[in-house]
């Protein structure tokens, strides 16, 4: 098995490992806007004083945080067909699946970033006239968001890496499209050493990121 | 312009605010002090509506802060509120603080504000200051802005939350003479403070609070005379012998 590295291997199979790398890539981009989307309105519905609301927003989320990623990727792949009465195409049940459930991570997330702002920001934001949803718009979300800047860029790159799960519903993705060529030309190491370095410069770029941009946004 | 009737107010079955009464006419510039806990930032914060209270009645020009019907915004944006901690926006440049609920509220256009914050911070003295971030700025440099923040929404009326009780000593004097500068020029202000000097220099009255209640509400002149109240004096005498 290891007898004789062939790195030609992994050129010639270049154009479908990038087709499943854009398919990861759209996936976790939008993932992560949905994501962030959502988790931001369940954080703010977490922090209501009103009580239903707030117990809708955190019962949501101790929900999906309580499930496997790996099985609400399946349930949503038959689900959500089911109850829309047509099929919609794998890849829009799993960005639905991705989307619910990192929303429910955003929002812990979120949380604590709106809550790392003091309670008076809010005050001075009412007291110059400002109403609850342009406090929140122009003063205390894009000061949350700073400050959770490093922890919402993990968690993202997290997610990246989790993208790859959807290998239980068949659908094609880097990791997936890697092993398939494996199996194909009986290449195991040559395409999963390479799998893995692509992994590993991502995320390494991501984390850099995260760092970099901290330094420039922190107040 | 303000009047405050009856007004209680419970933090869960903590009595913050007994039965206060008071009221700021026009023009006029009243100090409230009293001890930590006395509930002094609870009542200014009750005018215009920052906290809520159970019981009583506060108009601001005859509009009814309590009234479930009231825009709280709209009448927000006519009374200036200075904050002890100053509460800029960090992370704005300290012209877009002061423009930008001219525009988000009072619908002003980009130039109109600019032009309005440059005046104020003339005033307060800080136009070089502009295009920095409050955290380059000193303590009583925010306040000052702060001060401009308020100004530049044309408030009819200003509330002081303790403004220079997180001030280095030496920075208390550069707020204290925009304050007395403003008071001078005729505004509205309820102050809460410890400033004594300040007090007697500018306040028309004086209201002494205690555990809740308004204990004194007298002209400065009475005031600093003889207080009625025993607590009152006891106050005086600790915060004006050093």
């Amino acid at each position: 098995m290891f007898g004789g590295i062939d790195y030609g291997v992994v050129e010639r199979a270049l154009p479908l490992l990038w087709q499943g790398m854009l398919f990861t890539l759209q996936l976790t981009g939008l993932s992560i806007c949905g994501g962030v989307f959502f988790g931001t309105i369940l954080a703010l519905m977490r922090l209501s004083s009103f009580r239903s609301v707030s117990f809708f927003a955190a019962s949501y989320v101790n929900f999906f945080r309580s499930l496997p990623l790996i099985l609400v990727i399946f349930w949503f792949y038959f689900l959500v067909p089911k109850l829309l009465g047509r099929p919609i195409g794998g890849f829009y049940s799993v960005l639905i699946a991705f989307v619910m459930f990192e929303a429910a991570y955003y929002c812990e997330i979120i949380r604590a970033g709106i809550q790392s702002v003091t309670r008076t920001q809010v005050h001075a934001g009412y007291a110059l006239g400002l109403t609850y949803g342009q406090t929140m718009r122009l003063i205390i979300l894009p000061q949350a968001f700073r400050n959770m800047l490093p922890v919402l860029l993990t968690q993202s790159i997290i997610m990246f890496q989790d993208t790859s799960l959807v290998y239980v519903v068949g659908l094609k993705d880097f990791l997936t499209t890697a092993d398939l060529i494996s199996n194909r030309d009986n290449r195991p190491v040559e395409l999963f050493v390479f799998a893995a370095i692509v992994y590993f410069i991502i995320c390494l770029i991501g984390s850099n990121s995260a760092r970099r941009l901290q330094r420039k946004y922190t107040i | 312009m303000i009047e405050v009737k009856n007004v209680s107010k419970w933090y869960g079955a903590f009595h913050v605010l007994k039965d206060c009464s008071t009221s700021v006419a026009k023009g006029q510039v009243v100090v409230i002090c009293g001890p930590s806990g006395s509930g002094k930032s609870t009542l200014i914060k009750c005018v215009n509506g920052l906290e809520p209270f159970q019981k009583g009645a506060i108009t601001v020009n005859d509009i009814s802060v309590g009234d479930k019907a009231t825009n709280l915004s709209q009448l927000r944006s006519r009374v200036g509120m200075v904050f002890q901690n100053f509460e800029l926006f960090p992370h704005m440049s300290v012209i877009r603080n002061i423009m930008l609920a001219q525009i988000k509220v009072l619908g002003r256009s980009e130039a109109e504000a600019e032009e309005r914050a440059m005046k104020l911070l003339t005033r307060v003295g800080l136009v070089d200051q502009a295009a920095k971030y409050p955290a380059q700025l000193s303590g009583g440099q925010q306040q000052r802005v702060a001060i401009a923040r308020a100004l530049a929404m044309d408030p009819f009326a200003m509330l002081f939350d303790e403004p220079t009780s997180a001030l280095d000593p030496e920075m208390i004097n550069e707020v204290l003479d925009v304050m007395v500068a403003l008071a001078e020029d005729g505004m509205t202000m309820m102050v809460v403070t410890h400033e004594m000097g300040f007090a007697k220099k500018v306040a028309d009255r004086i209201i002494f609070m205690d555990e809740g209640h308004i204990v004194e509400d007298a002209t400065t002149e009475e005031f600093f005379g003889t207080p009625r109240s025993e607590r009152a004096q006891m106050f005086l005498s600790k915060i004006l012998s050093h």
